[in-house]
């Protein structure tokens, strides 16, 4: 137990009932925010996306059509729902909730917010701080890909079978890349922990977006972690998983209301628990400057800025991930594959290898004029060596 | 940039105008001559201009419209003439807006408005009746529960709605070729079709004339 929440100052000590109910309100929350999130990020999503084709959008539903995806999920949710005959049942009713209950549980490790006050107790705004931190994130992704697997798998009909073959491949690809791109943070900050990621990009100065920001000593890392969790949720240009028109669908073929919804409202939720991390481990989280005029010690400055600064941090990544929806299109799938395995793999693998040895050099005193050089030829060396080793496309054509 | 291009041109379009107009809150401007549904007109005096002669229906390719005429009673004729369409009905279920009948129509008596918004749930409606069609004691087309129409969307309802107009023959230009029309009165002549010459001016001003 105190190994698992160690960093959380809440649970360090004896555990009452008010340590209970603070637990409980923030598991709320997060719940509560996820859902009315993903309403607004759809809503926003198809507003901003209306903004790029010249159109209006969703105007009808509440002020600015803002209730129109609350619309669209009554409506779910009152829609029959059919189960093809030769599926699975239990295992088809499972799978929704292998999607959606991850893609909940992998935001608790986001640090909303700096550690505050509460009722007496001190407690950081996030729902829990595990040591293992950012492996729990990839843990819940990789159950979320059961969630996919069993769907397809479970409908007994060829199609989503054939989708969740597909959907499952290319997450079990990127996922790699993904962890591999974390590690280029890791290196650098040298714990799991995502508040202690966090900490150690706290705010100092306008130099510190720079110095002490992750974004910027791990930039290569930044670049591909960006990409590769644009494919692990499935989102534009990587979303082959719901190619309508050219795939039939996929994994969720053979689902109908708010079973579907489910698979929808996971996929969305994945998009900004992943610009959540993003935000955390290159963008310095909840970090900024506070309000200069007000004490430093009042709730402006302990409650309402870190919380501003994280939220306008995670609506810049989400609306470029909408601008990128709006802008690219759909990717073939060998080309998907192709790019995560002989291309993003290969460059997180050589990048945290080459920030472990510039770390090291750094800490061992070593002259970096000469190190980064030398560190950076190494790493394209090896790539290179790598790819000679692939065959190409014409060798390929050979082949076949 | 090649490959990325596609994100200038997205972010350049969002301080682009939209498309999109608020129908139906508001509408565009309809082409000049937009074929809507019809309306009888009458003339200045309130007499109805159909005669009842059925060469609307004759021409109609639809089969949409039905007419029988009988004579005027003389005591209280309907229309000018001898005869006067007794019975007018147009299926609008069937009408495609040829405009032909307008075409057909020796006096000018029925024309088609911008109106096309209908929603009837049953056929009754869809068949409109002369009661319906004809105009108003304002010259105006009467306006049904199932139409949608926006402010003074019904205004243009008259004679110079013609699909062609007379003013596309040279002898015809600046002159006014139709009758005048309960409510509006004389319509100026047509603008030349020539773009490079300015609209000429009636030869003749509406009359004043009491609703008879």
């Amino acid at each position: 137990m105190i190994r698992l929440f160690a960093a959380d100052p809440l649970l360090t000590g004896d555990i009452d009932l008010t340590v209970l109910l603070i637990v409980i309100v923030k598991t709320l929350i997060i719940f509560v925010m996820l859902l009315v999130g993903v309403m607004l990020y759809i809503w926003a999503m198809r507003k901003v996306i209306a903004d790029m084709q010249n159109r209006i959008g969703p105007q009808k539903a509440g002020p600015f059509g803002i209730l129109q995806s609350l619309a669209d999920g009554v409506k779910l949710f009152f829609k029959e729902q059919s189960e093809p005959a030769g599926s699975d049942h239990r295992v088809y009713l499972l799978a929704p909730y292998l999607s959606i209950i991850p893609a909940f549980l992998a935001f608790a490790i986001v640090p909303i917010g700096g550690t505050v006050s509460i009722a007496g107790h001190m407690t950081e705004l996030q729902l829990a701080d595990p040591a293992i931190g950012v492996l729990f994130l990839l843990a819940m992704s990789g159950i979320g890909l059961y969630g996919m697997m069993l769907a397809g798998w479970s409908s007994g009909s060829k199609y989503p079978l054939i989708g969740s073959v597909r959907a499952s491949a290319q997450m079990l690809s990127y996922e790699a890349a993904l962890g591999l791109a974390i590690v280029g943070v890791l290196v650098h900050s040298g714990t799991l922990s995502t508040r202690a990621i966090v900490n150690q990009q706290a705010w100092t100065g306008a130099g510190s977006i720079f110095t002490d920001w992750y974004w910027l000593p791990a930039i290569g890392a930044f670049v591909i972690f960006l990409i590769a969790a644009l494919a692990e949720t499935n989102h534009p240009p990587f979303d082959l998983v719901e190619a309508e028109q050219e795939l039939t669908g996929g994994f969720n073929t053979e689902y109908t209301g708010i079973r579907f919804a489910l698979f929808y409202l996971a996929e969305f939720m994945n998009v900004i628990t992943m610009s959540a991390i993003a935000v955390t481990l290159f963008l310095g989280g909840p970090n900024g400057p506070g309000l200069g005029f007000v004490a430093s010690d009042s709730w402006i400055n302990t409650w309402f800025m870190p919380i501003f600064w994280f939220f306008l941090k995670l609506m810049v990544l989400l609306y470029a991930t909408v601008w990128v929806r709006a802008s690219l299109p759909r990717m073939r799938y060998d080309r998907l594959m192709d790019f995560s395995w002989k291309v993003l793999i290969e460059s997180a693998f050589l990048w945290a290898m080459a920030t472990g040895a510039i770390v090291v050099g750094r800490n061992e005193g070593w002259n970096l004029w000469i190190l980064t050089p030398a560190v950076a030829l190494g790493a394209f060396l090896i790539y290179f060596v790598l790819m000679a080793c692939v065959p190409s496309d014409k060798e390929l054509e050979e082949i076949r | 940039m090649g490959k990325f291009s596609g994100f200038r041109i997205t972010i350049a379009q969002v301080f682009k105008p939209k498309v999109t107009g608020d129908y139906p809150n508001s509408k565009r401007p309809k082409p000049e001559r937009f074929h809507g549904r019809h309306v009888l007109n009458r003339y200045e005096d309130g007499m109805e201009k159909c005669i009842g002669c059925e060469l609307c229906a004759g021409v109609c390719p639809a089969n949409c419209i039905y007419v029988r005429g009988a004579d005027n009673p003389p005591d209280s004729p309907v229309s000018p003439g001898e005869r006067y369409g007794f019975v007018y009905e147009i299926n609008y279920l069937r009408c495609i807006h040829c405009d032909l009948c307008v075409e057909a129509c020796p006096t000018e008596a029925i024309t088609e408005t911008k109106l096309f918004e209908f929603s009837f749930t049953n056929r009754q409606d869809a068949i409109y009746t002369k009661s319906e069609l004809v105009v108003d004691d304002q010259g105006r087309a009467q306006r049904q529960p199932w139409e949608l129409w926006l402010g003074d969307e019904d205004d243009q309802t008259s004679g110079w709605m013609r699909a062609t107009a007379s003013a596309g023959q040279a002898e015809f230009e600046g002159k006014v070729g139709w009758s005048g029309e309960l409510g509006v009165g004389v319509r100026a002549a047509e603008p030349s079709q020539d773009k490079t010459r300015t609209a000429i001016a009636p030869t003749s001003e509406p009359e004043e004339v009491a609703l008879g």
